[in-house]
C-alpha cells in the first residue's frame, strides 16, 4: 500500500484532535483529543520512518509515548482537582487566572 | 636653603582651629587664649625665620621646605612645598603679627559673644589658609590656600548668619570671589598646557620659551582671579557688603590681609607679567579705574565701616597699579601694602572701638564729638588717618607718593594717564578721610541719649596703639636706604625705571600734598564749620545718588549677569519639563498604551490560547510552504 496514505491518516487524526481541543469545553474531551493529536504524530513519525527505511522515526515515537503517559498521569490529576473544588470540568469556567 | 620650621608657621594656627572646632563648647572658657596663643606661636616663628633669613647673604635667603609628593601622574609632578622667600616673608609677618593683634582686640570685641570660641576657630583657620597661600611654592599649593581664605572669609562674614541680610552678605562674597578663582584655575590649567609646569620656579625658568599669546593669557586670568580676591573692578561689589562680618574681621581679612592677595598673586607672578607687556597694562589700568572707583563710592558712604571698605578698595587699586608698572612698581606696590595693613587695619580697630563704645551705631551722622569720650582711639584713628591721606613722615607718605611717582614716569600717554588718576585719587582720599574723621571726632554730638560713649577697654587698645605705631614708622623704615626694594630685589628683580623721568619725586611731593591740602580743606569746610544733618540730604546730585549706590555696580550685575541667568535657567527648567520629562514621559505613555493593547488578546480562557497556537502554528507551516515552494 502506499505509504502516503498513512499520512493522510495521520493529518485527518490531527486535525480532528486540534479542532476537538478548541471546540469542546469539557477538559476529559480536551485532554483526549490533545492525546489524539500526539497519536497522529506518532503515526506520522512511524510513517516516515519506514519511507526512509531507517529506525530514527520509530525511536521519536516511543518517546512520544512515554511523555504522553507523563502528561495523562499529570493532567489527569489536575482534571480531577479541579472537578472536586470546582464540581465542574468545564475548562471556560477555570478562567481565574485573568483577574 | 631648606629649612623644617617652615610647615610650624601653618600648623600652629591650623592645629588651634581644629581643637577649638573639635572641641565644642568644652573649650569656651580657655578657647579665645588658646587661638590667641596658636597665631602668637606662628608669629614668633615667622620672626625667628626672619632672623635666620637676614643672616643669609642675598643670594641664599629664599627657604624651602618638601612636605611630600602631592600629585605624580606620568611627568607631572606636584610636590606639596612651601618657599619662604623675601616676598613671602613680609607677608607671613604681616599676617601673624596684624593677626595675633586683631585676635587680642577680638578677646575683649567678642566676649559678649556666645560663639567666640568659634569665632576664634575661624580666625585661625584664616591665618593658617593665608599663610599657606603666601608659602606655597607652586600655583597649585597657592590655590589651596586661595581657596582656604575664601572659606575662612564666608564663615566670617556670615558669623552672625541669624540676620539674613549678612548671610545673604557672605554668600555674595563667596559667589564673587568664585568668579575670580575660576580665573585663577583657568591660569594655572594655561600654564600647564603650555609650561608643563605649575610651580613659581618652573613657570619662571621656562615663561621665555612661551608665546606671548599664551603668557597674556595666563597674565589676564591671574588678573581676573586678582579683580575677585582683592575687589578690584569689575569684581569689587562684594567688599562693602562684607562689612557685615565682625569688625575684627573687616580688620584683618578684608583690609590688611586677604584682600591684598591678589597684590602678592600679580607681584609673585612678576616673571609673567613682565614678558606679557599687554596684561600688565590692563593690570595698570583696572588699578587706576578702582582706586579712583572706590574713592568716589568712599566720599558718599554714611557707614562709616563701608567707608573704610571703599577706601580698602582705592588703596589696594593703588596697590594693583603699581604691581601694573612692571619692575619699577612691584616693590612699593608691597610697600603700600605693608603699610596699608597697619594704618587701615589700625582704622578698622578704631571703627570697632568707636561700634563698642556706641551701641553697635554705624551711621557716622549719628557720632560727632566723640574725641572727648574716647581718647586714645582717637589717636591712633587719627595717626592712621594722617597715614592714609599721604603726609609726611607718616607711612602713606612714603609708599603712596612712589606709588604716584612711577606712575607718571611710566612714559607716554600711559604714564600722564595713570598718574594723574593716582594723583585725583589722592585729593579724594583726602576728602573723605576727613570726612570720617570729622563727622566721627570732631563737631557737635548727634547721638541720642541712649548711648553712652566712652573708651575701650586695655585689650583693645592695645592693638590699636601697636598698629599706630606701624603707620607712623613703617614708611620711613622701608624707604630708609630703599631697605624693602633692596630686600625684595631678588624676586622681582627691581631695576630703575630708564624712561626718562617726568616729574621728579619732589614735584610729585608737592603736587600731591597740594591736591590733599585741597581735599582736606573742602572735606573741613563742608563738614566742620557747616552743620551735619543727622539724616543724610535727599536732595543731592545724580552723581552722589550713584556713589551712595556704590556706583550701581549691583544694579549692574544684575542687569547684566543676575537677570540673563534668572532667564537661562527658567529657560532650562521649561526645556527639562517639556523636552526632556516629555520624552521620557511620552515613551513610558506609549508603552502603557501598547501594553492595554496586548491586554485584550489575555483573554484567560485556555481554548483561545490554544486557537492561537494552533493558528501561529498553521501560519508557521503555511510561511515553510511558501518559502520552499
Amino acid at each position: 500500500m502506499n505509504p502516503a496514505n498513512y499520512l493522510y491518516v495521520s493529518a485527518l487524526l490531527f486535525t480532528i484532535g486540534a479542532i476537538g481541543v478548541v471546540v469542546r469545553r469539557n477538559a476529559i474531551v480536551v485532554f483526549m483529543c490533545v492525546e489524539l493529536m500526539l497519536n497522529a504524530c506518532n503515526l506520522a513519525f512511524v510513517t516516515f520512518a519506514r519511507i526512509n527505511g531507517n529506525l530514527d522515526g520509530q525511536v521519536v515515537a516511543f518517546f512520544t509515548m512515554v511523555v504522553a503517559a507523563c502528561e495523562v498521569v499529570v493532567g489527569l490529576a489536575i482534571i480531577v482537582t479541579i472537578y472536586r473544588s470546582r464540581r465542574s470540568a468545564s475548562v471556560d469556567d477555570a478562567s481565574l487566572l485573568k483577574r | 636653603m631648606t629649612s623644617n620650621s617652615l610647615v610650624y608657621l601653618i600648623a600652629l594656627p591650623l592645629f588651634g582651629a581644629a581643637v577649638l572646632l573639635l572641641s565644642g563648647r568644652r573649650s569656651d572658657r580657655w578657647g579665645h587664649i588658646f587661638g590667641t596663643l596658636m597665631s602668637a606661636g606662628s608669629f614668633a616663628v615667622g620672626v625667628s625665620l626672619f632672623l635666620k633669613m637676614l643672616g643669609n647673604p642675598t643670594g641664599e635667603r629664599a627657604l624651602t621646605q618638601k612636605l611630600f609628593s602631592w600629585i605624580s601622574v606620568g611627568s607631572f609632578q606636584v610636590d606639596a612645598g612651601l618657599l619662604a622667600d623675601q616676598l613671602s616673608i613680609c607677608f607671613v609677618l604681616l599676617i601673624t603679627g596684624v593677626g595675633t593683634l586683631i585676635h587680642v582686640y577680638s578677646i575683649a570685641y567678642m566676649s559678649h559673644d556666645l560663639d567666640r570660641r568659634r569665632f576664634f576657630a575661624y580666625l585661625n583657620f584664616f591665618i593658617a589658609a593665608m599663610l599657606l597661600l603666601v608659602l606655597g611654592d607652586s600655583y597649585l599649593n597657592l590655590y589651596v590656600g586661595w581657596e582656604g581664605v575664601g572659606l575662612a572669609s564666608y564663615l566670617l562674614i556670615g558669623f552672625w548668619n541669624q540676620k539674613p541680610t549678612y548671610a545673604t552678605a557672605a554668600k555674595k562674597a563667596f559667589v564673587a570671589n568664585r568668579v575670580g578663582d575660576m580665573g585663577l584655575s583657568l591660569a594655572i590649567m594655561i600654564a600647564f598646557a603650555t609650561l608643563g609646569t605649575v610651580s613659581f620656579q618652573g613657570v619662571k625658568e621656562h615663561a621665555s620659551q612661551a608665546s606671548t599669546g599664551s603668557l597674556t593669557a595666563i597674565g589676564i586670568m591671574l588678573l581676573v582671579a586678582a579683580t575677585g580676591k582683592s575687589a578690584q573692578f569689575p569684581l569689587q561689589a562684594w567688599l562693602g557688603d562684607a562689612m557685615a562680618g565682625p569688625t575684627p574681621v573687616s580688620a584683618l581679612i578684608h583690609a590688611a590681609t586677604m584682600v591684598t592677595a591678589g597684590v602678592y598673586l600679580i607681584t609673585r607672578s612678576n616673571f609673567i607679567f613682565d614678558l606679557a607687556p599687554t596684561a600688565q597694562l590692563a593690570v595698570a589700568i583696572i588699578g587706576a579705574i578702582t582706586l579712583l572707583f572706590g574713592a568716589i563710592i568712599g566720599m558718599a558712604k554714611d557707614d562709616i565701616k563701608k567707608a573704610l571698605a571703599a577706601s580698602t578698595m582705592s588703596q589696594i587699586g593703588y596697590m594693583v597699579l603699581g604691581a601694573g608698572l612692571g619692575p619699577a612698581g612691584y616693590a612699593f606696590a608691597i610697600m603700600h601694602l605693608l603699610t596699608h595693613g597697619f594704618f587701615k587695619a589700625g582704622m578698622f580697630l578704631g571703627a570697632g572701638s568707636v561700634m563698642h563704645g556706641m551701641n553697635d551705631e554705624v551711621n557716622m551722622r549719628r557720632y560727632g564729638g566723640l574725641r572727648k569720650f574716647m581718647p586714645i582711639t582717637f589717636a591712633t584713628f587719627g595717626l592712621g588717618y594722617l597715614a592714609i591721606i599721604g603726609v609726611p613722615p607718616f607711612a602713606g607718605f612714603y609708599s603712596k607718593d612712589k606709588i604716584i611717582e612711577v606712575a607718571f614716569n611710566a612714559g607716554g600717554v600711559k604714564g600722564i594717564a595713570l598718574g594723574t588718576a593716582a594723583l585725583l585719587g589722592a585729593m579724594i582720599t583726602a576728602f573723605y578721610m576727613t570726612r570720617v574723621v570729622i563727622l566721627t571726632f570732631a563737631g557737635s554730638k548727634r547721638w541720642d541719649d541712649k548711648a553712652h560713649p566712652h573708651e575701650s577697654p586695655f585689650l583693645m587698645w592695645a592693638p590699636m596703639v601697636l598698629l599706630a605705631l606701624g603707620s607712623v614708622a613703617s614708611g620711613f623704615f622701608f624707604t630708609h636706604g630703599n631697605s624693602l626694594r633692596n630686600w625684595l630685589a631678588p624676586v622681582v628683580e627691581a631695576t630703575p625705571s630708564h624712561e626718562g623721568e617726568l616729574l621728579s619725586p619732589a614735584v610729585v611731593s608737592i603736587l600731591a600734598l597740594v591736591l590733599v591740602a585741597l581735599g582736606v580743606g573742602y572735606a573741613i569746610i563742608k563738614y566742620l564749620l557747616n552743620e551735619v544733618p543727622q539724616v543724610a540730604p535727599a536732595d543731592v546730585t545724580v552723581f552722589t545718588k550713584a556713589a551712595r549706590k556704590d556706583l550701581l555696580q549691583d544694579n549692574f550685575n544684575e542687569a547684566v549677569f543676575m537677570r540673563p541667568g534668572q532667564s537661562l535657567t527658567r529657560g532650562l527648567q521649561v526645556a527639562d519639563t517639556k523636552l526632556i520629562d516629555g520624552a521620557v514621559h511620552g515613551i513610558a505613555r506609549f508603552a502603557i498604551g501598547s501594553g492595554n493593547l496586548l491586554r485584550k488578546t489575555q483573554t484567560g480562557f485556555v481554548r483561545s490560547y490554544a486557537m492561537w497556537i494552533l493558528a501561529g502554528a498553521i501560519a508557521l507551516v503555511a510561511t515553510i510552504w511558501v518559502v520552499t515552494l
